[in-house]
């Protein structure tokens, strides 16, 4: 068997409101960070990974990536699982170098969706972009944050979730924020702040929400004999896992149960791992409700307990499970399909030791979790320092 | 409601949805083999994976799964409607569905609540929307 791949660099363009950088250059920018952060160069790279965007209409997204970094791969794709690809293109670049297909792997995604259209534009493509069913969903007028509202209803009905354990999730995340410079928001809010906020669609607030960013991310996976001489502490994938239960939340027979479920089956198995060694969990935060979700369908706390589990500072970064460490989705930024791409890059820079004055002492095991659709397709990665295998 | 809203188009697969709700009729798939019904139409039964699959007229009766009120329209064309209820109804026959939820104060509109199927002319296209049982048209 060969040996494993490893995660060797990481790097990511300015975040945020960056109207001087074209999609295509915020990409290079991420791209010559993460090379400079391992030691690596453009003809390194023979493997290359992407997702589709929602700014630029590219045929072959990862054809377009190639020829704007004049790479020749010999190994591609676009990997598209929506909010889930961040993930999952890393867990498919780790596969495909395991594989020898290729020997340095490069993923890479994001786009200016903040400076490139209004945000009414970017409002209405949202709710048309397929998260809502285009014949039985769309038609009714339910803005993006419906459909995950109408899991947080459902999850309050049944379960006593409250809108202050809602807000509790914003608060903690932004708090992250606040200790990254490379965040878009970063002033502290408090849950008063959330939950006196506009509602876009009941329970949820506009606070409850994934801020709209411009930027990109990249990362670097390459061989066990390429990774000895380069620049970082190498990272391991110890366990990757996907799952998938519905695809339109109107048609889930149960909405508030997820194919994280067996995404974090899949990736704890082969990690031979638990919840219960996770130090940090990078979780996909695109609205409060997501991460309630998460942290139950994982098996950080049992089904119906995500809202008490969030509170008392439990996942706050002096608690018991730091997430969502880098801001994510709510306060770092999100440039769309890509974005699920920061939290694997947190994920490996909580592991290595140097994320700075945010890092988490002590962390073996960084899990970090993906979510595409409306909890639709899942992907879980779990990350550390060494190979457990 | 304003004309510009965004209306679907009906395909081999869903056709037969939206000819029922023309003819004021909701009518789902279900599985010849399993009996069993499903929605959103697919291709094969998502309880036996068979694809004797044939439509029928459903009851229209249902209670309510989940419903929020959208306060941020997604497009101009719903802009004067706000704040709206979208809800998910959760039919007798077990399938679940997204809809609107008409004809009462969308305060009224709680989960469980009973509701039946109603319908609303579009353009050439007819939507099944809901009201609340308690409040439906003799």
């Amino acid at each position: 068997m060969m040996p494993q791949p490893l995660i060797v660099g990481v790097g990511q363009s300015r975040i945020g409101r960056v109207p001087d950088r074209s999609t295509a250059q915020l990409q290079s920018d991420a791209v010559q960070s993460a090379l400079a952060d391992a030691g690596l160069a453009l003809n390194d790279i023979d493997g290359l990974f992407t997702t589709p965007l929602r700014v630029e209409h590219w045929q072959a997204p990862a054809a377009v990536v190639a020829n704007n970094l004049g790479l020749r791969p010999r190994y591609m794709s676009t990997v598209d699982l929506a909010g889930a690809s961040g993930a999952a293109m890393v867990q498919q670049a780790v596969a495909a170098v395991a594989a020898g297909h290729c020997t340095t792997a490069l993923c890479v995604a994001g786009q200016n969706l903040l400076s490139h259209r209004t945000r009414a534009d970017a409002v209405k493509s949202m709710a048309e972009s397929g998260s809502a069913h285009p014949q039985f969903e769309v038609p009714y007028g339910p803005v993006v944050p419906s459909l995950y509202a109408l899991v947080a209803q459902r999850h309050m009905h049944q379960y006593g979730t409250t809108p202050e354990q809602l807000a509790e999730v914003a608060v903690a995340i932004r708090a992250n924020a606040a200790l990254n410079p490379a965040a878009h928001k970063r002033d502290p809010i408090t849950v008063e702040d959330v939950l006196k906020s506009r509602v876009i669609s009941t329970p949820l607030h506009v606070l409850d929400c994934a801020i709209v960013s411009d930027g990109a991310g990249a990362l670097i996976v390459t061989t066990r004999d390429r990774a000895r001489d380069l620049k970082q502490k190498p990272v391991h994938l110890l366990g990757a896992g996907v799952g998938v239960r519905h695809s339109h939340i109107g048609e889930a027979r149960e909405p508030i149960v997820t194919g994280a479920v067996e995404a974090g089956r899949q990736a704890f198995g082969q990690a031979g791992l638990t919840p219960a060694d996770v130090d940090v969990a990078e979780l996909y935060d695109c609205f409060s409700i997501t991460v309630l979700i998460e942290l139950e369908d994982l098996g950080f706390c049992a089904k119906g307990e995500g809202g008490p589990f969030v509170m008392d500072g439990r996942v706050r970064r002096d608690g018991a499970l730091p997430i969502t460490t880098h801001g994510g989705l709510m306060s770092f930024g999100h440039p769309g399909v890509g974005g699920g791409l920061f939290h694997v890059l947190e994920a490996v820079r909580q592991v290595r030791g140097d994320a700075g004055e945010r890092q988490i002492p002590g962390v073996e095991i960084a899990l970090a979790h993906g979510n595409g659709g409306v909890m639709s397709v899942h992907c879980t990665l779990l990350l550390g320092q060494e190979s457990r295998s | 409601m304003s004309a510009s809203r965004p209306l679907p188009n009906p395909d081999p697969l869903t056709r037969p949805y939206w000819e029922g709700a023309k003819a004021r009729r909701l009518v789902l798939p279900r599985c010849d083999a399993c009996d069993q019904w499903h929605f959103y139409p697919r291709s094969v039964c998502p309880h036996c994976g068979s694809d004797a699959i044939a439509w029928h007229d459903a009851s229209g009766k249902g209670v309510i799964y989940s419903v929020t009120h959208v306060h941020r329209a997604p497009s101009p064309a719903f802009e004067a409607m706000v704040p709206y209820a979208v809800a998910i109804v959760a039919l007798d026959e077990g399938p679940h569905l997204m809809s609107a939820v008409i004809g009462s104060e969308i305060a009224q509109v709680k989960i469980d609540a009973p509701v039946t199927v109603d319908f609303v002319d579009e353009g050439d296209i007819t939507l099944p929307v809901f009201r609340l049982a308690s409040a439906a048209k003799i």
